[in-house]
């Protein structure tokens, strides 16, 4: 029985225990609601709820474990000489998963075969051709060992899912028969629902923690991995970044990729600090109430914008804007229309309003009384600005360009489509370079298979990102947060 | 005598100046600060001049794609072609490759030009076909299948021109960037102008650009931004019913039911780290868990949606948050005064207030998703080329697409400048779809913003 | 004794530092301030006392032109510094303020040091030549502002870190830097407990000898205490102005004795 041919079955359960728990709880007074303890719908709810949360949490569980488990089961019977490492292991079993999936469309579409498909052996049929017969394409003719497996992995496959539906119908009925025959008029069934609600909104509330332990987990696996084919010291301090390279001249050093980034970033920064705060100081102390309810909105459109658009923007604008002053015709500093530049100027475009509206909420925190303070000692509206306000902001707007850092580091499809491919350890900003975000997609969406090393590079490009963004967040939220409880 | 000598002893020692006059030191302060002032409105300035340069350079360059230049040609249906044996036997009409219509397609091209009175420079069809899409071909294919009987007859076709020609009519080819262009020659642009004198070429409007799908990467012509247009809206159902609901339980438990501890405490720094995670990390998320380990189809809607929600919550989290905040604590003591529970408290009445709110900023993480490209990357949405919109609701889900943004990259990517137009084009749609549900979301606020 | 009155009464007009003509102030529709005539003498504590919202904060405000900052405000009248009208559009706000000083209801120091925030009037109206002097300056007002022997020793200090009075002292010690001629205080000890107000309403009495202050207060104990003149107002209405004893024994109107009396307030 399917996952979800028994997700309909319990479904059904639950809504017949509503009617029957609804039902009975009433027929227990005698019909009189009044004497009921509970609504009555939620006597009905309860032997649901009972029916079916716990058979649902049993089938997820199932669902996740058991391929887990038959794999393991399964790769046990692939002979130990067959493959090198781990990830030409991993190679194997997919191919025994694509076969066991492939034998189950055969025997699903009913395709009558001579000999019956569990004393198939590689001898008496043309494996690959009847897989391709129902679309299964291999790479390469099916090995015994690998037939075997996959015959294995049908079976416990199928044992499992046997026992899966038993096991979930009966957590479902007891379920189901427990809630009916404790449900009667005094039965506390709301506080039961609502205990049954919260520990659902819990659940909402932990998805949160979920996602981070699931991010942490995702690239500490495969970091791991990574590094066990390839020397963490090299990848940490290593110059060169050229994944090409076949064999042992591989390199896959991350500076160069670090030095793009924080280039490119300071570049934005260069551009989206002054400006954003300039805006933000004159949006706060000195523009009209109509100035500000314009120009605001105006600026923050610019936040709204997704980074695609910037990123084409990039390519297709600022890049060849750049390469008329500075490129062959003009001061001749730039080859392509690719460059530090191009991404750092419209990245930092697109953090004008990030830091002009945190800086704005931070400098609006002020207490007047400061600005008070400084007029009636004679100062006039700038200097107020300059010595007093901006002083008392200052740790709330380091936090603001902090943050502005943060997503400039972490920002993908503007480097992608402005910055270039090539990884480069050059200080002229008119060149292209890469970033680690940029290579996390490059290495990825490439050919390259998936447990290589140059894909699994990735996953340590990306905890790196992970580790840099997360760092700059938390220092920020600190500080910002720290500021406001200084004012409040 | 004395008392007037002891006042003017009482004076000030310091030197009176007139309040009238301003003093060197007074101006010099207050042009620094119109000096202050200006790098104020300057920093407006531009940031504003760049919002108008973006605007603009996405108009101009993208308005193109909403137009196609289309040669409308009297094709002949020739029996003696398309349908040797004259039975009208489907399956034998289509076994007749699109190679079998080029024939057609030129005489009909030699017709219109001998019709006009125009020297026909070229001898070979192949060279007369360069003006035309090389999806021309199967346009009329597509034609017989559907209408067999209309064999013999004919027929007057809207052909695509090729997208060169195309370029000729948008400005953005012209006969010197021809010059190194195998695709078209010089001549070409002549015959073509003395066509579009004949109004055999015109340019209309594009409606398969949004209705239609992807095309290969020598027919830019023929790409639209349908399919993935149907991609984006089956990931962002699956944002919304995802998200929402987690969303507003997630807040409701933090808001409403949750003491102070440590366990909270995590949980509040995990949704504002969250915000702040880069969304490229997100998709190596999802690429590990849901695909690798989980197994769950590649480029599929369903994992794009899941892997923008789990970006987008914490978004829809906080703003909800802040709306359930924004109830007054009077409501609810009023609820539990007259015995209702928490839960049913909180169902309600504080929700139902808090639901505009909750709304806005569910809409508002809605554009924020749709928006998004680069976890949609990780996951395989880009590269794939949709090429039939998804039949019926599991396929649309579960089935490879591409989403809006995706596709738009993918585009960017492509060699041919003809691409780059599509690319502004669709992001012309994207920005539309993104304004409207701001719009919405804005609208909604000041409808049903409440002050207490 | 008549006489005597009348050549006191004489000195009074010749000493006049601000005089105030018909001044009314708008706040959008409201009438805030209506008709105000005063005359403010030097080197002699004024008290503006009345119940909340009689505008007499308001008024002061007007004097050293802080109204400015609040864009719905009006002010029609004339005000005389030294015979020259403030609101004339020849004065520059910021001069005139360097001029009158002003002192807040809530002690507000910069998160500067204590030194910078003294320091911080005389740099920005260029008083100082050099650093000696600036030191000297700083000095000067701290002591002014009977503060110095409490912070002579962490003169870099924030100033945030004070007590109550001491940042209240701290504050006055800032608006006497600037060498003002009048200084203008708004509830200066509402904020303060009564030790520290003790000690404030000591330091305003010694500043009289150098400046002419101004001082709203509820407390009519205060006025009693430190000023010379007191002014009553009451729904934006100036009522009463004499000395400071002959209102608080002989009021002559019946609204200024039911203030007195605690029957109205």
């Amino acid at each position: 029985m399917s996952a979800s041919l028994l997700l309909l079955i319990i479904l059904a359960l639950a809504a017949v225990g509503f009617v029957i728990g609804r039902g009975r709880a009433l027929r227990s007074v005698q019909g009189d609601r009044r004497r009921l303890h509970s609504l009555p719908n939620y006597y009905g709810f309860n032997v649901a709820m009972l029916a079916f949360v716990p058979a649902v949490l049993v089938l997820a569980l199932w669902v996740v474990v058991q391929p887990m488990v038959v794999n393991s089961a399964v790769s046990g019977l692939i002979p130990h000489d067959s493959y090198a490492d781990a990830g030409a292991l991993n190679l194997i079993m997919s191919d025994v998963k694509r076969v066991a999936h492939g034998l189950d469309a055969v025997a699903a579409q009913g395709i009558v075969q001579k000999i019956p498909l569990s004393e198939m052996n590689v001898g008496n049929t043309d494996i690959r051709g009847l897989l391709g017969s129902v679309g299964v394409a291999l790479g390469s003719d099916v090995t015994q060992d690998v037939l075997n497996a996959a015959q294995e992995f049908r079976a416990k496959s199928a044992q499992g899912a046997l026992w899966m539906s038993i096991i979930v119908l009966v957590v479902a009925l007891a379920g189901f028969f427990a809630a009916i025959r404790m449900t009667n008029g005094d039965l506390r069934a709301r506080n039961l629902v609502e205990h049954g609600i919260k520990a659902v909104l819990i659940g909402a509330a932990m998805i949160a923690v979920l996602t981070t332990l699931g991010i942490i987990l995702s690239l500490i696996f495969n970091t791991i991995s990574f590094f066990g084919m390839f020397p963490m010291a090299d990848f940490l301090f290593g110059m060169t970044w050229s994944p090409e390279g076949r064999g042992g001249s591989e390199h896959l050093g991350i500076l160069p990729l670090l030095w793009g980034t924080i280039y490119i970033s300071i570049v934005a920064l260069s551009v989206a600090v002054p400006i954003g705060l300039f805006a933000a100081v004159y949006l706060s102390e000195y523009a009209s109430r109509t100035t500000r309810a314009f120009a605001k909105p105006l600026l923050e459109v610019l936040a709204g914008i997704p980074t695609i658009v910037y990123g084409l923007f990039a390519l297709t604008v600022v890049g060849p804007m750049l390469v008329g002053f500075f490129g062959a015709d003009g001061l001749n500093w730039m080859q392509g229309a690719r460059s530090v530049m191009t991404a750092g100027l419209v990245m930092g475009i697109m953090l004008i309003p990030f830091v002009s509206s945190l800086s704005d909420d931070i400098i609006n925190a002020v207490p007047q009384s400061m600005r008070d303070g400084s007029y009636g000692l004679g100062a006039t509206q700038s200097e107020t600005v300059r010595q007093v306000v901006l002083p008392a902001a200052l740790p709330g707007i380091v936090g603001a360009i902090l943050l502005a850092a943060s997503r400039a580091i972490g920002e993908t499809m503007i480097v992608v489509m402005g910055a270039g491919a090539a990884a480069r350890l050059s200080m002229n900003p008119f060149e292209a370079m890469t970033t680690v975000t940029a290579k996390i997609v490059s290495q990825l969406t490439g050919d390259a298979d998936f447990a290589s090393p140059e894909a699994l590079v990735a996953f340590a490009l990306g905890m790196t990102l992970f580790i840099l963004t997360l760092g700059l967040n938390v220092v920020a939220l600190m500080i910002v947060r720290k500021y406001r409880e200084q004012y409040e | 005598m004395s008392d007037m000598t002891d006042m003017t002893a009482a004076r000030p020692q310091k030197p009176v100046n007139s309040l009238l006059v301003q003093d060197a030191n007074t101006a010099r302060r207050n042009a620094s600060e119109k000096r202050f002032r200006a790098y104020g409105i300057t920093a407006i300035a531009i940031g504003l001049v760049f919002l108008v340069v973006l605007i603009s350079s996405i108009l101009f360059k993208g308005v193109g794609a909403f137009q196609q230049t289309t040669l409308t040609l009297q094709v002949e249906l020739l029996e003696a072609k398309l349908d040797k044996s004259g039975t009208r036997d489907l399956d034998k009409i289509k076994k007749v490759t699109t190679f079998g219509y080029n024939p057609l397609i030129d005489d009909a091209i030699r017709r219109a030009i001998d019709e006009i009175g125009v020297e026909n420079p070229f001898r070979k069809g192949k060279d007369l076909r360069k003006m035309l899409s090389s999806g021309a071909a199967g346009q009329l294919r597509e034609f017989v299948i559907a209408n067999p009987d209309r064999i013999g007859d004919t027929v007057a076709f809207k052909l695509l021109a090729s997208s060169r020609v195309d370029g000729y009519l948008k400005d953005r080819v012209s006969r010197e960037s021809l010059a190194r262009d195998k695709n078209l020659t010089p001549v070409h642009l002549d015959l073509i102008d003395a066509l579009r004198d004949a109004g055999i070429v015109r340019k209309g409007f594009n409606m398969s650009f949004i209705t239609g799908a992807d095309a290969s990467e020598s027919r830019p012509e023929q790409a639209g931004i349908g399919v993935s247009m149907l991609g984006s809206f089956y990931m962002m159902i699956v944002v919304l019913l995802a998200a929402l609901p987690i969303g507003v339980a997630a807040s409701i438990y933090l808001e409403e039911f949750a003491r102070q501890n440590w366990f909270t405490d995590l949980i509040e720094v995990n949704i504002s780290n969250l915000a702040a995670v880069p969304s490229i990390v997100f998709g190596i998320l999802g690429l590990a868990v849901f695909i690798q380990f989980a197994h769950f189809p590649q480029s599929a809607p369903l994992v794009g949606g899941l892997v923008l929600t789990l970006m987008t919550l914490p978004t829809i989290i906080i703003s909800t948050r802040a709306s359930l905040k924004a109830v007054p604590p009077s409501i609810r003591e009023a609820a539990l005064g007259i015995g209702a529970s928490k839960m049913q408290t909180v169902f309600h009445h504080v929700l139902p207030l808090a639901m505009p709110g909750i709304l806005t900023g569910t809409i508002i993480g809605l554009a924020q998703a749709l928006g998004e490209t680069a976890p949609l990357l990780l996951i395989g949405m880009v590269g794939y080329i949709a090429s039939n919109p998804p039949e019926g609701l599991i396929e649309g889900f579960l089935s490879p697409n591409s989403a809006m943004p995706a596709q738009i990259y993918e585009w960017a990517k492509r060699a041919d400048p003809a691409y780059y137009e599509r690319a502004w084009g669709g992001i012309i749609i994207l920005l539309l779809f993104l304004m409207t549900m701001n719009i919405i979301a804005i609208i909604l606020r000041r409808r049903f913003e409440r002050r207490w | 004794m008549n006489d005597m009155t009348k050549t006191e009464k004489a000195l009074e007009m010749k000493t006049s530092k601000i005089s105030a003509k018909n001044v009314q102030v708008h706040y959008a529709d409201t009438h805030a301030i209506k008709d105000v005539n005063v005359e403010i003498e030097d080197k002699t504590v004024t008290a503006f006392i009345g119940p909340s919202g009689c505008g007499k904060s308001t008024f002061l405000r007007c004097l050293n032109r802080m109204n400015d900052t609040i864009d719905i405000c009006r002010v029609t009248g004339d005000i005389l510094l030294d015979g020259e009208d403030i609101y004339d559009r020849r004065v520059d706000p910021v001069q005139l303020r360097a001029k009158v000083g002003m002192v807040f209801q809530k002690p507000n120091p910069f998160p500067k040091s204590i030194y910078d925030n003294v320091a911080y009037g005389p740099r920005i109206h260029g008083l100082a030549r050099n650093k000696a002097d600036l030191d000297d300056i700083v000095e000067k007002s701290l002591r002014r502002g009977a503060i110095w022997n409490e912070v002579k020793d962490r003169l870099h200090a924030p100033g945030t870190g004070l007590s109550g009075g001491q940042q209240q002292r701290l504050c006055i010690a800032r608006a006497v830097a600037t060498e003002p001629e009048v200084l203008l205080m708004d509830e200066p000890c509402s904020a303060l407990d009564p030790i520290a107000t003790a000690q404030v309403e000591e330091l305003i009495d010694e500043l009289r000898e150098n400046f002419s202050v101004v001082i709203v207060t509820h407390s009519m104990q205060q006025a009693a205490r430190v000023s010379q003149k007191t002014a009553f107002f009451h729904m934006g209405n100036l009522v009463e102005y004499d000395d400071t004893t002959k209102i608080f024994t002989n009021p002559e109107d019946p609204r200024t004795e039911s203030y007195i009396t605690g029957r109205i307030g």
